[in-house]
């Protein structure tokens, strides 16, 4: 039973507290032992940067000048990363939870209690009543061992990972027209493309660092489309703005289709000899006038043709994408429909001309190709196909029939536990309580769990749900590869050791591998021999790591998969010559406007989107504990357009209700006009009463699974600050500043 | 040193590296402003820019701020620095700051530290998009489509900066008269319960609204 009681007994001891200096204050005569260059434990972009140690501590940060990437830069998340690694937050030891309080425990202890449980629940229940949930802010190496550990250890189908909320449908996307899920281009090439449409990417958010490539484009000449509902600071720097509603992307770009036909820009020889299916998309375009497109988006008919001809017309462009399109139930048509514009220009496979999606964790790209997702294998292969299990069974020493089956996804998971089916959990790297859809449902699922274990190296709301908690490791205290938005692997170096009896993720899970009597199948004594198994494992597969070394990775400032040899140099760019379907023809998809699950309607009559501000990161498990970060952005907001605002008499900054059919919350309003009147946005990286996800649909995308953020029906209500419900010591809905200034 | 504003994302990554700066640890001496969240998303950095005739070292009593042989304003001398604000207060931009606990008035030098064994400032560093940029006139100017000026106007005073300023506009210089409005902000303001500011821009740049730490 993992009911949380006693919350602010919780949030007493473990946070998020605010911290704001490195460990022994701000002192400028520090004596640095060693600068060790490593990535940002942050984002898809892994800037590169040094850690400062001090005696065993990383007390600053210096720019790594020479990591291409970045070139130094960082933005405030990567600059303030390194207070975390000792945050006095730190789960320090292992911690199981009696009568609804943590108590310290031993390793021993801890272990022995989960294997126990674990094995109980199996013999009662089967294989498959455990659950394992992973996330791909982990080290490519602890993702592999993840996917083992489940298969081979637990021997059960149910594992998933939040890549499933990140890009799931870009991925399957890719994989339907290209027959590979990479990004295109590196980003090297952004400078050189003569139009950029970014669609449903708030790169000044989201990206940051991006933003170097995109203004050296701009000094080169180029142009910005942006297609997003709000005027972010993106689309505001940028040349022209579609600004649509929230889940009409198929309607825009058959739209853009339209035009491009209509106009003869279109490159028929690209068309004939490089893929296949394009009469079906023509036909479908066809109908999308720009007048029917701007019905249905609610963007202007000449900004659809403005924007179709200077994409038409330029030699080069790329098309680049993020969250704004995938979170959707039609997310993988969405991704698609842009892919389509990409094939009928032609614009792909050269310098400066190129497709991708910007991923959005740290190791999203690493962390969906090597086996933690639910139907997939090593090196991108299928748990479904024979040939694949037989080839992954060899490198484990294991029979084939020992290879469970296809789990389920995320979402889906999560519904098992709430029916009973799944009965306990191992969770890592995952704050569900704030990512997942609709959490009130979640945190039913979580009840309901017979035994439920979690390894972090914070508190997050999440692990306040466990029966047992692991403390893991930071970025800062384990070594291994991730691999960035543009499918380069990098190296994270280690800079200091673990504190306190906290261990590295993969030396724990190896512990409850031969606790559970399976530890033959997990004898590794450094993440380099994981590594060195997985390029094994992905030896062959569509995402070959074969010919990435640790060494080749350091020389060549990082590897592009794939990478089969040991000679290969790896691939920056792909589809120069052929794509990676058989017939190396890409393939074009007819899509038809479907739109959000969930539409306005008289009792909602809003469409809420959610998203990310600069200062936060995902679930905000890291970067709510960071005062300088707390303090730029202390809470989530609700944007509301002042004509929208004025009908309601809603004054900025004023507590306002916003309901959905799930559930509601009370947050501030920002009235501002870069938003549109139909549409109101939350951003959604913290949990409990703050949670945007409270109200969220958890509508499934059909192909790829991903849950639809980015558009529901919701509505606000003007409230009177007595009508606000108490909760504890603050208000609800209270920012952490008003309930520190009432103090 | 550059200051492109219109690059500007707001990020404060140059707020947040400015604290490692060991001449200041701990303290930014950095400040981005949004210009009016309500209509838009644009914000502006402001950094030291260096006049060439200092208006802090002017009204300094004590002659405590001292500029180098490179034109850099350097922070007060603290065995000169009299505590009496008269730099925090004159500052047409606004920049010094007075640090009650250390007795001191504190301002950008623009990493000394670093600038003098040849690293670029901490600001300029890590900026994701260029608008901060140091680098020498001749290297930067030819790569940008903005015009650099180093003029300010502020009523009466002109004054001359070491900072560029890139600018979109053919305009010589940048002229401060009274408080800039958008047009259709006080229609709104006046129809509406808007506030003249929206609250995030109140609360977030509380700390920077204050000239003392």
């Amino acid at each position: 039973m993992s009911k949380v009681e006693h919350l602010e007994k919780i949030i007493e001891e473990f946070g998020p507290h605010l911290h704001d200096a490195p460990d022994g204050g701000w002192q400028a005569d520090r004596v640095i032992d060693k600068v060790v260059p490593t990535h940002c434990p942050y984002c898809g972009m892994q800037c590169g940067m040094n850690l400062l140690v001090e005696k065993n501590r990383v007390v600053g940060f210096e720019p790594r000048y020479d990591f291409p990437v970045n070139q130094g830069r960082l933005c405030p998340k990567g600059v303030t990363a390194y207070l975390q690694t000792h945050h006095p937050d730190r789960l320090q030891y292992p911690l199981i939870k009696r009568n609804g309080t943590f108590e310290r425990a031993s390793w021993d202890e801890a272990l022995d209690l989960v294997v126990t449980r674990f094995k109980d629940l199996q013999q009662k229940y089967g294989k498959d009543s455990i659950a394992v949930y992973s996330g791909s802010s982990l080290t490519t190496e602890k993702t592999y061992l993840v996917g083992k550990f489940a298969r081979l250890a637990l021997g059960t189908r149910y594992i998933d990972y939040n890549g499933r909320l990140c890009m799931a449908s870009a991925a399957a996307g890719n994989n339907k027209a290209f027959g590979i899920d990479r990004a295109a281009n590196p980003w090297s090439d952004i400078p050189f493309a003569e139009v950029l449409v970014i669609a449903g990417a708030n790169c000044a958010e989201t990206f940051p660092i991006i933003n170097g490539f995109l203004w050296q484009q701009r000094d080169n000449g180029g142009r910005w489309i942006v297609i997003d509902p709000r005027e972010t600071g993106t689309a505001r720097q940028g040349d022209i703005h579609l600004q649509l509603k929230p889940g009409t992307d198929v309607a825009v770009t058959n739209g853009i289709l339209n035009v491009l036909i209509n106009e003869n820009l279109i490159d028929q020889e690209f068309i004939n000899t490089r893929t296949v299916d394009w009469d079906a998309v023509r036909d479908v375009a066809l109908k999308y006038t720009p007048d029917v497109a701007s019905q249905i988006s609610g963007v202007a008919a000449e900004k659809i043709v403005q924007a179709a001809l200077l994409y038409g017309r330029a030699s080069s462009g790329m098309v680049m994408h993020a969250r704004g399109i995938e979170h959707h139930s039609n997310g993988t048509e969405n991704v698609l429909s842009y892919i389509n514009i990409v094939l009928a220009t032609g614009k792909i496979g050269r310098r400066g001309c190129g497709y991708g999606t910007i991923t959005g964790q740290g190791n999203g790209q690493g962390g969906r190709e090597h086996g933690q997702k639910a139907d997939q294998l090593p090196g991108y292969r299928s748990i479904l196909n024979p040939e694949h299990r037989k080839y992954i069974a060899g490198v484990w020493g294991i029979d084939e029939s020992e290879l469970p089956q296809a789990g389920v996804s995320a979402v889906e998971a999560f519904a098992k536990m709430r029916e009973g089916e799944i009965k306990g959990l191992l969770s890592i790297c995952s704050n569900m309580m704030v990512s997942l859809p609709d959490i009130n449902r979640v945190r039913e699922s979580l009840e309901r769990l017979d035994f439920n274990v979690c390894i972090d190296f914070f508190m997050s709301e999440s692990a306040r749900y466990a029966d047992v908690v692991l403390p893991g490791t930071t970025w800062a205290e384990d070594e291994g590869t991730t691999t960035n938005g543009e499918g380069r692997v990098i190296k994270i170096n280690q800079a200091i050791d673990p504190p306190g009896e906290a261990r590295r993720d993969w030396e724990i899970l190896q512990d409850i591998t031969r606790r559970l009597g399976r530890g033959q199948y997990f004898r590794f004594t450094s993440p380099g021999q994981i590594w060195d198994e997985l390029r094994l494992a992905s030896k062959g597969g569509k995402a070959d790591y074969y010919g990435i070394t640790y060494e080749k990775i350091e020389a060549q400032d990082g590897v592009f998969w794939p990478c089969p040899t040991e000679e290969s140099k790896g691939t920056p760019r792909l589809f120069e010559q052929r794509f990676a379907h058989a017939d190396g023809k890409a393939r074009f998809h007819a899509v038809e406007y479907i739109g959000a699950q969930e539409k306005p309607d008289d009792e909602y009559p809003l469409i809420l989107t959610s998203g990310r501000v600069v200062y936060q990161y995902l679930s905000g498990n890291q970067t709510r504990r960071i005062k300088f970060l707390v303090d730029q952005c202390p809470e989530p907001y609700v944007e509301i357009h002042p004509e929208t605002a004025m009908k309601m008499q809603i004054n900025d900054g004023e507590r306002v209700k916003v309901e959905s059919r799930r559930g509601e919350g009370v947050f501030p309003a920002l009235i501002v006009k870069t938003i549109r009147p139909d549409t109101i946005f939350i951003p959604y990286h913290w949990g409990e009463q703050l949670a945007v996800n409270q109200l969220t649909n958890p509508a499934l995308d059909p192909s790829s699974k991903i849950p639809e953020f980015k558009a529901c029906a919701a509505r606000i209500t003007k409230i009177h600050s007595r009508e606000l419900p108490i909760l504890g010591r603050g208000r609800k809905g209270a920012s952490l500043s008003e309930v520190r200034k009432g103090e | 040193m550059f200051i492109d504003p219109q690059r500007c994302i707001g990020c404060r990554a140059c707020v947040s590296a400015c604290r490692e700066c060991s001449t200041h640890k701990g303290y930014s001496m950095i400040f981005v402003d949004y210009i009016d969240r309500a209509e838009t998303t644009a914000t502006m950095p402001t950094v030291c820019m260096h006049c060439t005739e200092p208006t802090c070292a002017l009204v300094c009593p004590a002659d405590a701020i001292k500029q180098n042989e490179d034109g850099i304003v350097m922070s007060a001398l603290k065995p000169r620095c009299l505590d009496c604000r008269n730099c925090v207060n004159a500052c047409p931009f606004g920049v010094p700051k007075y640090n009650s606990q250390m007795h001191l008035q504190m301002k950008c030098d623009m990493c000394f530290d670093r600038t003098s064994e040849g690293l670029k400032p901490m600001c300029a560093s890590v900026c994701p998009t260029g608008a901060i940029t140091f680098g020498k006139y001749q290297d930067v100017v030819p790569l940008r489509r903005t015009k650099p000026v180093n003029v300010h106007v502020f009523g009466n005073q002109k004054v001359e900066t070491k900072v560029f300023m890139m600018l979109p506009s053919e305009t010589d210089a940048v002229e401060v008269n009274g408080t800039v409005v958008f047009e259709s902000r006080e229609a709104m303001a006046s129809g509406s319960g808007v506030q003249a500011e929206s609250w995030i821009d109140t609360q977030v740049e509380e700390s920077d609204k204050s000239n003392e730490f």
